[in-house]
């Protein structure tokens, strides 16, 4: 996984609540078995839109999304945390995630950042008025920065660990194999099996 | 102090934990389809890195099946290059695999509880959210990503913080013409699409305890619509009873054991829950949605409502977004919206109880002139069992189709789509925008509602049929 530490970029702010991932990607894109080419379906049905944000000029080379409330919802599908990224987001600021999504975004190095709404709307005020402002997501610190406004977050020491260094959640299991082992020696017979091997 | 069922389950799962450290979690049952899974096995191989647990894992075709001409090559190339993948996937690894025409195929969520896979007391994955719908065994089920779907392939745990858990605690019973699909629209409307997030809800009381294993199923399936991963239901003798002698149900002293272990997954009298809901089964009605997201829905009985009714702003603006994208405007009465679509099938309702339930509402009457009614068994037995009882005919009589297993036109990934500004009842579990193909527009109903409403070419409960066709009668 890439590693996050600390990002400064333009800012994408996108006035919507509930962005479900049928509309980050949607379902036809997710028949591709690749994890990158997915920049193109993200948000593809308001894309179509040229009035939609992402479509403005001064938008482009944006790379931190400050979206509203429940930001992530619907389908487990990683699609969506990845068309993230090949479009070129680092980060995604909301005052809600939903649960599989964070989840996902935190497992590709793509920092979700929670912040309450009276900041959200102040970084929208303020990226509204002038694209060029410069939004600082600073994970060693767990502060959001941008002019006027410093706000601090949450994010549980472990997953900071984890993407402070950009570690793989596999690695770090299976260096605890043998607690797995023991745990099967005790599972009961009566646990269902696919197969018999 | 007690534990709640939830908590038992995650304890008894428990393969590490530490201070600072989210618990590893054995995972009992993995699930595989075609969608989340190919970028895991290419993580697997890159690393060196086998299937831990083949013996735990089961692979299932449903997303991108079409469910017309399946004896015919897949005509859509990047669909049967994913279909492929899958099957080269399982190959190379040995993992269990039901493909397209295979007795077993189905929606992989249909097919783990008809096996009897999916148990009371176990932990049950998928790189699908609505895995939830296995919580009404009394598992722990819940839907991952494609980086977890890896994870547990290669050790089969899980690295998981505990969620907290509410009790979603439905008194009384519920009404005759109410389903489990109107009790959990009705649910999802009350405490929003971010209402359940970060717990566990388990449903309890009464009017669940009343419900068959599929209604619960139902239940469980769209507690993800409500922000919670997993949503569980105690086991009872429904439960054993359903389980009993499935092929891959317990058998002899394990049987008994295994209802022994099964009995004491129930919340302890002295267990508190965080957060606690308490829904009035008889207060319920037949339930539908009038917007783009799942929690944005009302009894049918009701109108659109007025964006201008919402306190909070984002609400206020979410309606208004979604009456724009619908269609709709406000004070319109529910009933009486008319459709071009009606869908019955879906992880949601897509089970032999379903399709009885819409071809007994269907039966002796005609689909509406215009309207194109697809029916889509959940899984090849539930479309055989549904051929047995000639529930087929039925709704072919009707005039709808009768199409073969898949997830189908719940997320049309296939070619079962709705064309742009067309309008569906569906039976499924989401309406967001363009779920059901770019421009469509669906409104989230029961299996019964789906019926009448094909009958009818509007949003109806099977009420309404009765009325409708009572003048009628009268004159002939």
């Amino acid at each position: 996984m890439e590693a996050f530490t600390t990002h400064t970029g333009r800012a994408v702010p996108l006035r919507h609540g509930n962005v479900d991932t049928d509309q980050i990607i949607p379902a036809h894109w997710l028949k591709k078995v690749t994890r990158d080419g997915f920049e193109d379906g993200l948000f593809e049905a308001w894309r179509r839109d040229p009035d939609f944000v992402l479509n403005h000029p001064e938008r482009q080379g944006a790379t931190v999304l400050i979206a509203g409330p429940d930001f992530g919802t619907g389908s487990s599908r990683e699609h969506a945390v990845w068309a993230l990224q090949n479009y070129g987001f680092k980060t995604v600021i909301s005052s809600r995630f939903a649960d599989i999504f964070r989840g996902n975004s935190l497992k590709n190095g793509l920092l979700t950042v929670v912040l309450a709404q009276e900041t959200i709307d102040a970084l929208w005020a303020l990226t509204e008025a002038d694209p060029t402002t410069p939004v600082t997501v600073d994970l060693h610190t767990r502060q959001v920065h941008a002019p006027g406004i410093t706000a601090a977050f949450d994010l549980d020491e472990n997953a900071r660990w984890r993407l402070l260094n950009g570690l793989d959640d596999i690695s770090i299991t299976l260096h605890n194999e043998h607690q797995i082992t023991a745990y099967e020696a005790t599972r009961p017979t009566h646990k269902p099996r696919t197969l018999t091997i | 102090m007690g534990r709640t069922l939830a908590e038992k389950v995650w304890d008894d799962h428990v393969v590490r934990r530490a201070e600072g450290e989210p618990d590893l979690l054995f995972i009992d049952l993995h699930l595989l389809h075609e969608v989340t899974s190919p970028q895991a096995f290419d993580g697997l191989r890159q690393n060196g890195r086998r299937v831990r647990r083949r013996d735990l894992t089961i692979a299932t075709e449903d997303h991108n099946t079409p469910t017309l001409d399946i004896d015919k090559p897949i005509a859509d190339p990047v669909s049967r290059a994913q279909l492929e993948t899958l099957r080269a996937n399982c190959a190379e690894f040995g993992v269990r695999l039901h493909p397209l025409g295979d007795v077993e195929q189905g929606v992989v969520h249909v097919v783990g509880p008809q096996l009897g896979l999916t148990q009371p007391g176990t932990t049950v994955v998928c790189g699908d959210s609505h895995t939830s719908t296995h919580g009404a065994f009394g598992a722990l089920a819940f839907g991952i990503g494609t980086s977890q779907v890896e994870h547990v392939l290669a050790t089969q745990t899980l690295p998981m913080a505990r969620p907290k858990t509410m009790a979603i605690t439905v008194e009384g019973e519920l009404p005759e013409g109410v389903s489990a699909k109107d009790l959990i629209l009705a649910v999802i409307a009350r405490i929003g699409t971010g209402g359940g997030q970060g717990y566990i809800l388990e449903y309890r009381g009464p009017a669940i305890e009343r419900l068959s294993m599929e209604a619960r199923m139902t239940v469980c399936n769209m507690s993800i619509e409500a922000g919670a991963r997993a949503g569980m239901i105690a086991p009872d003798e429904t439960t054993f009873a359903y389980l009993k002698d499935r092929p891959h149900a317990p058998r002899g002293a394990d049987w008994e054991a295994a209802v022994a272990y099964w009995r004491t997954l129930r919340t302890d009298a002295d267990a508190v829950f965080d957060a606690e809901v308490v829904i009035d089964a008889a207060a319920l009605a037949p339930f539908v949605t009038w917007g783009t997201n799942p929690g944005q829905g009302a009894p049918l009985s009701a109108c659109v409502p007025d964006p201008a009714s919402y306190e909070d702003a984002s609400q206020r603006l979410a309606a208004e977004k979604a009456l724009n994208y619908m269609g709709l405007s406000a004070g319109q009465p529910l009933r009486g919206i008319r459709v071009d679509t009606v869908f019955v099938g879906s992880c949601t309702n897509g089970r032999i109880e379903d399709l009885r339930a819409a071809a007994a509402v269907l039966a002796g009457h005609r689909v509406a002139d215009g309207v194109r009614m697809l029916v889509v068994p959940g899984s090849v037995r539930v479309a055989l069992q549904a051929v047995e009882e000639g529930l087929d005919q039925v709704f072919t009589t009707a005039g709808a189709e009768w199409r073969h297993a898949g997830c189908s036109m719940c997320l049309g990934m296939n070619p079962d789509q709705l064309a742009p500004g067309e309008r569906s009842a569906s039976t499924s579990n989401r309406n967001f925008e363009g779920r059901q193909g770019k421009g469509g527009r669906t409104h989230l109903v029961s299996p019964q509602v789906a019926a009448a409403t094909a009958v009818l070419g509007h949003l109806a409960s099977p009420a309404d049929l009765t009325e409708a066709a009572a003048p009628a009668t009268a004159g002939v």
